[in-house]
Order: structure tokens, then C-alpha cells, then sequence
């Protein structure tokens, strides 16, 4: 029997051989051109920086970690806090947390709304949701201009009205990056949200409402609690690439209202502070992973409270 | 407090109006834009009448063409080698009881979805502008690396789906007629698996033709794929004939992802 065993093993080991070899190539792209790079970028943040660009290779500097939220006063050159930079990360904070609410409350009505159609038709409306989804950014954002620009189309429709004479200025100000980044991540909420209340049993909501609960009630106390996953997954996927937007603010914000991707790709082009680029991408990505945690515990916590 | 007949369990009051709103302010930008592709007047502020002249003016303009030309042949061959690595990926990672390492390959196959884009941007640029500097090399082979890597998780998802649903019984009877494995595999596997792979390949297609922000750092002097053209375009005064290239671009996402519906749809 022993032999049997061995030859078992010996089968296994092979097995286990190949799939380290053919996973091989996707590893190694992946390593090469996403992973590597980023503890190259690590070790750039903690270097001086080149005069014109790039690092002083190998010279070890704090500077680029300190200047994320210190800056040295020009005139009396005392260390205070970089006010720009404690603005463009409050700016992309509280931008995230409001293109999230806004997601929520025009996504899950509509994720509500395709999730009751008959079955028939309810593929169509998800279809008409995925669309605008697989379609590029930045041709979603440029659209988004056409709305809101000077000459574009709701002031246009407003001034022909005759509710205002002069157009609104909504380009070039937070609004335009909170109106687009909502209009850009609204799949990313409807699509899982539709997920899970697809799921919903209405048996349960049918109960509430033997028991008088009114509508508002059901709602509250029924259909929001069971499709919290949902809920929590959409957030998740708008939060996290909001904190990372670059093109929508590049485009919406005009280079007025700046937000953290766009101020990382300052210090990589007119800044010329390449560890203060590099810290402030790891800062970014500190923060994606916190957000991330958060999702994963209330995900075993959902999950080990309905098991 | 007797329940009205009419009663439906599942109406929400006001949701239809927003979903019906959220419908429509998903498509009212899309549409503008279309309109003002074929708006005969010079700028965006006028219309003067449909017109095809900024489709002909744009197709006419070399930069465009240049820059569409290498959009297309980077995505095809960052979507080919992407397939390839996920294909051979996830018959790695699929029908296994779990070993050491499994959770790491995850980990690093999904890695690109998870860091944000600018991140892995800026992370490349340093990189590979050193490289530049020690290899004289500044061609496209960066781009097309840059872009196999964030491809796979992408094409990726299908082709494990459809592995992990897969019924194992046609392979063992392959094995039971003395197929060899790559037989087995060539023959029974590989048949089973091509809609996955097609659709992995348009995913992976879609989603290098649409990148932007990794291709603006890594891109080198006068590589500018369609994205990146219109980034700089945008910048500028904008004419209507941005607007044109968004147009057809949009045609041709539109066109890609209904063919990867129904090519996922249809089921053997």
C-alpha cells in the first residue's frame, strides 16, 4: 500500500508542477507590469529629489513623505501644514462619500425598479444599464460636458425657458466633478444592488404588510436589511474608484478643482517631486485598503450573521 | 385598515419616477453628444442643420488615424496575450482542491483591479522611463505589456466561470478512451472552453481599447492611442469633431458588447 501512496503523491507533486507552470505567464506580466513597479515606487518615496524630475538615485530623503502634509513656510521657512494638498484630500474624500450617497439614492430605486419587472424585459433594462458601463470614460465624461458646460444643455434649456439669464458655471467647480463622477460609477452601484434584491423573497415583504406595516416601514425595516450586501458592495465599487479619479476631475475640474489623482500626476509632470508623487500614491492605495477592509469584515459579518 | 384590492407588494412609491429619471439622465449625455456630432455648425454652441463633415474631417485627419490604428493593434495584441496567460491561469486555478499558493495567485491576478489606475500609472512611468533610458528601446512593447497585465484579471473571470461549471465526465471518458492529455485537452477541453475564451478576448479587447490613464504615463513621444488623443483634444477648444471620433467610438463599444452578450448567452 505504501507504494500506492508514494505514486499518489508522486502524481500530486507533478500535478501541482504544471500548475505553478501554467499560471507562470499570467504571474509574471502581472509582477513585471503591475506589482513590481509598485515597491520601486516604494523605495522612490524614500529618495531625494532630481532637479529636473526623476530621483537622486539611492540618496535616502524623508522629504517626499513629510511634504504629503507639510509644507515649509517661503518666507520664514518654519514647517506648517500644506493646506493645498489638506484640501485636495479632504476634496477627494468627501467627493467619494458623496458620489456614493448620490449613486445610492438614484441606483437603488432603479435597481428596485428593473428587479420587479417581469421577467421578461428585466434583461433589457440590466442590457441598457451595461451599456453605458462597457462604454469608455472618457467618452462618458466628455458627455457629461455637453450637459453642463456654459453652452451646454441644460443651460441652454434653462436660459430658452427663462428660468436664469446668464449661464450656470458648473464646469471647472466641484459640482461638475461630483455630477460626473455620479453619472460615470452609477452602474457600478445599480449592477450589484440589482443582484441582491433579485433575490429578495416578497414573501417576507407580503408579511409586513399583513402585519400593517406601512410601505416606508417595509422598506426600512424588510427590503434594506436583506439586500445590505448589496448595498455595502455597490458602495465599495464607487467609493474606491472615486478616490482614484483622474480623468473625470482632469476633465470636469479644469485643473481648478484638483483631486488626488490629478495632484499625483502634478509631481510626475510641472512638480518635478517624484518621492512626493511616489508617497502620495501609496497614501492613495492606504486608503483603498482601508475601505476595502471595511467591506470585507461587514461582508463576514453579514455573512456569519445569516449562517 | 383593510387592504385596497390593487394592492401590489412590490411598488415602492416615487421609485419608478427616479428609475425612469436615472434611465434617462443615463442616455441624455450620450445622445447630446451624438447630436452634436452631426451638427453642421463650427462650434458646439450653434446648430445649424445635420452634416457628416466633422465624421469626413476626422476620418481625414492623420493624427486620428494614426492614433486609431495603434489603439487597434494594442488592443489586439495585449487582449491575445492576456487570453492566453488567463486561459492557461485558470486551468490552473479551477477544478483543485485548494493547495499552497491558490490564495496568492488570486491575489495577484485580481491585483490590478484592486490599485487604482493613476497608482499603477505612475508606478510604470518610473519604471520603464528608467529602462527607456538603459535599453534605448521606446517602442510599443511597453504599452502592450502594460496593457496584457491589467487585461487578464478580465479575461480572466469568464474562462474560470465557465471552467468551474464545466462537467468533468467528457474529460474522463477521453482519458478512458486512451486520449493523452493534451489530446484530451485539444479535443474535449479546449472545445468547451471557446466561448469563455472569445469572451474573455472581447472583454480583454474592450478594456485596453477604452484605458487612458495607464497609457498616458506610459506612453512614449507621439504614441497616442485614440483615448489619450482625445485626452490632449479635450484641453483645447473643443470642436465637433471630437465629438464624431466619440461617436464611432461609442458605435464600436455598443457593437462589441452586444456581440459579447450573445456570444455569452448562447450555451453549447
Amino acid at each position: 500500500m505504501a507504494s500506492a501512496s508514494e505514486t499518489a503523491r508522486a502524481a500530486d507533486a507533478k500535478d501541482r508542477r504544471s500548475r505553478w507552470l501554467l499560471s507562470a505567464p499570467a504571474l509574471l506580466i502581472i509582477f513585471v507590469a503591475a506589482v513590481g513597479p509598485l515597491f520601486v515606487m516604494f523605495a522612490y518615496s524614500f529618495m531625494e529629489k532630481g532637479d529636473y524630475g526623476d530621483v537622486k538615485f539611492g540618496i535616502f530623503s524623508l522629504d517626499g513623505w513629510s511634504s504629503v502634509l507639510l509644507a515649509r513656510d517661503i518666507f520664514d521657512d518654519t514647517l506648517g501644514f500644506a493646506d493645498a494638498h489638506l484640501t485636495i484630500f479632504w476634496r477627494s474624500i468627501s467627493l467619494s462619500f458623496y458620489t456614493t450617497l448620490l449613486t445610492l439614492f438614484f441606483g437603488f430605486p432603479t435597481a428596485y425598479f428593473i428587479a420587479t419587472r417581469p421577467a421578461t424585459s428585466r434583461e433589457i433594462w440590466v442590457f441598457l444599464v451595461t451599456i453605458p458601463f462597457w462604454t469608455n470614460l472618457l467618452i462618458r465624461t466628455f458627455a457629461m460636458q455637453q450637459v453642463i458646460r456654459n453652452e451646454g444643455l441644460v443651460n441652454t434649456a434653462l436660459i430658452s425657458v427663462g428660468i436664469i439669464d446668464r449661464p450656470l458655471q458648473i464646469m471647472n467647480t466641484d459640482v461638475a466633478i461630483l455630477l460626473g463622477m455620479t453619472y460615470v460609477y452609477l452602474p457600478l452601484m445599480v449592477l450589484p444592488l440589482y443582484a441582491s434584491i433579485e433575490k429578495l423573497d416578497f414573501k417576507l415583504v407580503e408579511a409586513g404588510y399583513d402585519l400593517y406595516a406601512s410601505r416606508w416601514q417595509v422598506l426600512r425595516r424588510i427590503v434594506i436589511p436583506l439586500v445590505k450586501p448589496g448595498i455595502v458592495a455597490g458602495s465599495i465599487l464607487v467609493f474606491i474608484p472615486s478616490l482614484g479619479a483622474y480623468v473625470i476631475p482632469r476633465v470636469l475640474g479644469g485643473g481648478k478643482s484638483m483631486m488626488l489623482g490629478n495632484l499625483i500626476e502634478l509631481q510626475f509632470g510641472a512638480g518635478r517631486n517624484w518621492p512626493l508623487g511616489a508617497a502620495i500614491s501609496i497614501t492613495l492605495m492606504a486608503l483603498v485598503m482601508i475601505a476595502l477592509l471595511i467591506y470585507v469584515r461587514n461582508v463576514s459579518r453579514t455573512e456569519s450573521g445569516h449562517g | 385598515m383593510a387592504r385596497r384590492r390593487n394592492f401590489d407588494i412590490r411598488v415602492q412609491p416615487g421609485f419608478g419616477l427616479i428609475a425612469l429619471f436615472t434611465f434617462f439622465s443615463l442616455y441624455l449625455p450620450i445622445a447630446a453628444l451624438v447630436a452634436y456630432s452631426v451638427n453642421a455648425a463650427d462650434s458646439l454652441s450653434r446648430w445649424d442643420g445635420l452634416s457628416l463633415r466633422w465624421f469626413i474631417s476626422a476620418w481625414n485627419n492623420q493624427a486620428v488615424q494614426d492614433a486609431s490604428i495603434r489603439s487597434l493593434i494594442l488592443a489586439a495584441w495585449a487582449a491575445t496575450f492576456a487570453t492566453i496567460a488567463a486561459t492557461m491561469a485558470a486551468l490552473a486555478t479551477t477544478r483543485t482542491p485548494r493547495y499552497p499558493g491558490l490564495t496568492l495567485k488570486y491575489a495577484f491576478i485580481n491585483q490590478p483591479l484592486m490599485v487604482p489606475e493613476i497608482v499603477t500609472g505612475v508606478a510604470l512611468l518610473i519604471v520603464f522611463s528608467r529602462i527607456k533610458v538603459w535599453t534605448g528601446y521606446s517602442g510599443l512593447g511597453y504599452l502592450i505589456l502594460a496593457h496584457t497585465a491589467f487585461c487578464i484579471p478580465f479575461a480572466y473571470l469568464p474562462i474560470r466561470a465557465r471552467l468551474e461549471n464545466m462537467d468533468l465526465t467528457l474529460e474522463s471518458a477521453a482519458a478512458d478512451l486512451y486520449a493523452t492529455p493534451w489530446r484530451t485537452f485539444r479535443r474535449v477541453t479546449l472545445p468547451l472552453l471557446r466561448p469563455a475564451i472569445i469572451a474573455g478576448f472581447m472583454l480583454a479587447f474592450v478594456i485596453s481599447l477604452d484605458d487612458v490613464v495607464i497609457t498616458e504615463f506610459v506612453k512614449s513621444g507621439g504614441q497616442d492611442t485614440l483615448p489619450t488623443y482625445m485626452l490632449g483634444q479635450l484641453r483645447r477648444e473643443t470642436s465637433p469633431e471630437i465629438n464624431a471620433i466619440a461617436t464611432v467610438f461609442l458605435a464600436l463599444s455598443v457593437a462589441l458588447v452586444t456581440l459579447f452578450y450573445f456570444v455569452n448567452r448562447r450555451r453549447p
